[in-house]
């Protein structure tokens, strides 16, 4: 059931958008490139549902495990610690990032908007963007003493980073102080890197966006692990 | 006591303290091979802080502490294979089925799929459940939950078993049907600690027992013990007792307490405290009982409302 989404959501977003807008918009110039509009939001799609997926599970899915269910509780009565506990808990999170992009793609390369064979790095990428958010997501859990709590970061983090991270249109139409902030956001790398594998077109310079999302993890997986101590062991 | 090697845990002086809040103070104890050692107390009195140090759940604030002979704050992977623990809160998981429930528990003790769910059905027979093993864990009655929760602190067969309150909430059948359980597993010689606040419950399963309360230990011995240090044989209880009678009492240096409504005597023989008190009893109720560990329990702690 909650694979439901990833299949029907980029039908959904591409009728829309891509149908419905790209009337209007046609096509999008970027970076000396000119592709059609469905093509430039497809990857971001993909982006947005790694993000999505790993970020929701290990902040809503986690937090009703660890609060509700007791089951962190259940297993830190066996010979798991809880480092194991919550790496499991981040590792699922990114698998499901990866669950989801395999069928959303399948659904996208239906429509002719990836390019193969480069279009496959998306899937290890996936992964990876999978970590970033749900350690993002595992320090908010932490952190949060109600689970209506969660709307804030998602009003004021991952709302944001949907709509002005290079997602919808390129950040070159935003001035550039916004375009700067746009930048720091983990999402606008991971769409960056997904937009140009499945444009089929990769470059030296997608190195740097690489690198920013496994320095992000560095950061925050430890950094959840660690609050995560703070919170459960008393 | 037994002999030394023995033991099974060996707990001396914990202490675990939260910001500036003291939960246990000063508590040593020993549990023996085969034994079943209960912690009694009041709300807050300190047992579960005590419980939770015992698996390694919260590091000690201060003390020492050994199971089976090794030291929990080094080798709590190795003890927590060999214990088995039925926490408080209900912690099943209700995505997944009965069965489901206890395979997936003894994957976390590394035990190999097609042995757990070996094990998972042997379980279920013993607690009563295997007409339930597919259904869901929210199907199913507190009682059953219970022996659910049961059943999966015995997944990896523990030698040791640490039960936290097991029958809280629970209607009188599905507690007969826990204590049945427990006395089975006491007999295959499986050490048991168990906390409760039901004094029949600690009466009929604790071979030795400790009573605590603000994160001390008041009184530690047999339940038969414990009741004749601190109460003697029987209890005399008399409602509306008149004053002649309790400055009679009080005279004769009788061991009561005085309620107002309500005047408790212990004693050794009724027969004695009859022929002194004879006529002065009045016309209110009165009652001879045999003295149980309830009022050794309140006798030590108080009669005050805690929380």
């Amino acid at each position: 059931m909650s694979f439901l989404p990833p299949l029907l959501e980029p039908i959904l977003y591409l009728a829309a958008f891509g149908a419905g807008l790209s009337v209007l918009i046609g096509t999008v110039e970027f970076r000396g490139k000119t592709v059609s509009y469905a093509s430039f939001i497809a990857p971001a799609l993909l982006a947005i549902n790694m993000m999505y997926n790993s970020f929701f599970e290990n902040t809503y899915g986690s937090f009703v495990r660890m609060y509700y269910q007791k089951t962190f509780d259940a297993m830190l009565a066996t010979p798991l610690s809880l480092e194991e506990v919550i790496t499991g808990e981040m590792a699922w999170g990114a698998t499901k990032s990866l669950i989801a992009t395999v069928l959303m793609q399948a659904v996208v390369s239906l429509f002719g908007l990836i390019q193969y064979p480069e279009g496959l790095l998306i899937l290890p990428l996936s992964l990876l963007g999978g970590i970033a958010f749900a350690s993002l997501g595992m320090v908010f859990t932490a952190e949060m003493s109600h689970i209506e709590m969660f709307n804030l970061p998602i009003f004021l983090l991952i709302s944001p980073m949907f709509l002005f991270g290079g997602t919808f249109f390129p950040l070159e139409a935003l001035p550039p102080w916004a375009a700067k902030i746009a930048w720091a956001f983990p999402l606008t790398h991971l769409v960056e890197l997904t937009r140009w594998c499945a444009l089929g077109s990769l470059d030296a310079g997608l190195i740097w966006n690489f690198l920013y999302l496994v320095a992000f993890s560095c950061l925050f997986f430890p950094l959840a692990i660690w609050r995560m101590k703070r919170r459960l062991i008393k | 006591m037994g002999r030394k090697e023995e033991a099974v845990v060996e707990a001396f002086h914990l202490r675990k303290t939260f910001g500036d809040l003291v939960a246990v103070e000063d508590v040593s104890f020993c549990v023996m091979k085969g034994e079943c050692f209960g912690l009694l107390g009041p709300n807050g009195a300190g047992k579960t802080s005590t419980i939770r140090m015992l698996y390694g759940f919260s590091p000690l604030s201060g003390g020492t502490l050994k199971v089976f002979g090794m030291d929990i704050e080094k080798d709590w992977r190795s003890i927590r294979a060999r214990i088995g623990v039925c926490q408080q809160e209900n912690s099943l998981d209700p995505d997944l089925s009965v069965e489901e429930n206890l395979q997936v528990f003894a994957r976390y003790f590394d035990i190999p799929l097609s042995e757990a769910k070996k094990r998972a059905r042997e379980l279920l027979r013993f607690v009563g459940l295997d007409g339930k093993r597919e259904a869901k864990v929210s199907q199913l009655s507190g009682g059953m939950m219970r022996r659910l929760v049961l059943a999966r602190s015995l997944v990896n067969s523990p030698e040791l078993l640490i039960l936290d309150e097991p029958t809280t909430g629970l209607d009188p059948q599905s507690r007969h049907q826990v204590w049945e359980r427990l006395e089975a597993l006491k007999l295959q010689g499986i050490s048991i600690i168990l906390t409760t606040h039901y004094m029949e419950e600690a009466s009929r399963l604790c071979d030795r027992l400790l009573i605590m309360d603000h994160g001390r230990v008041l009184a530690e011995g047999t339940p038969s013990d414990l009741i004749r240090e601190h109460v003697g044989k029987e209890v005399l209880e008399v409602g509306n007792p008149p004053d002649g009678l309790k400055v009679l009492i009080r005279e004769k240096g009788l061991e009561h307490e005085d309620l107002g409504h309500r005047l408790i005597v212990y004693t050794d023989s009724a027969q004695k405290v009859f022929e002194t008190l004879g006529k002065h009893l009045g016309e209110g109720s009165c009652l001879l009982r045999m003295a149980t560990l309830e009022d050794v329990f309140l006798k030590l702690t108080g009669r005050e409302l805690r929380e």
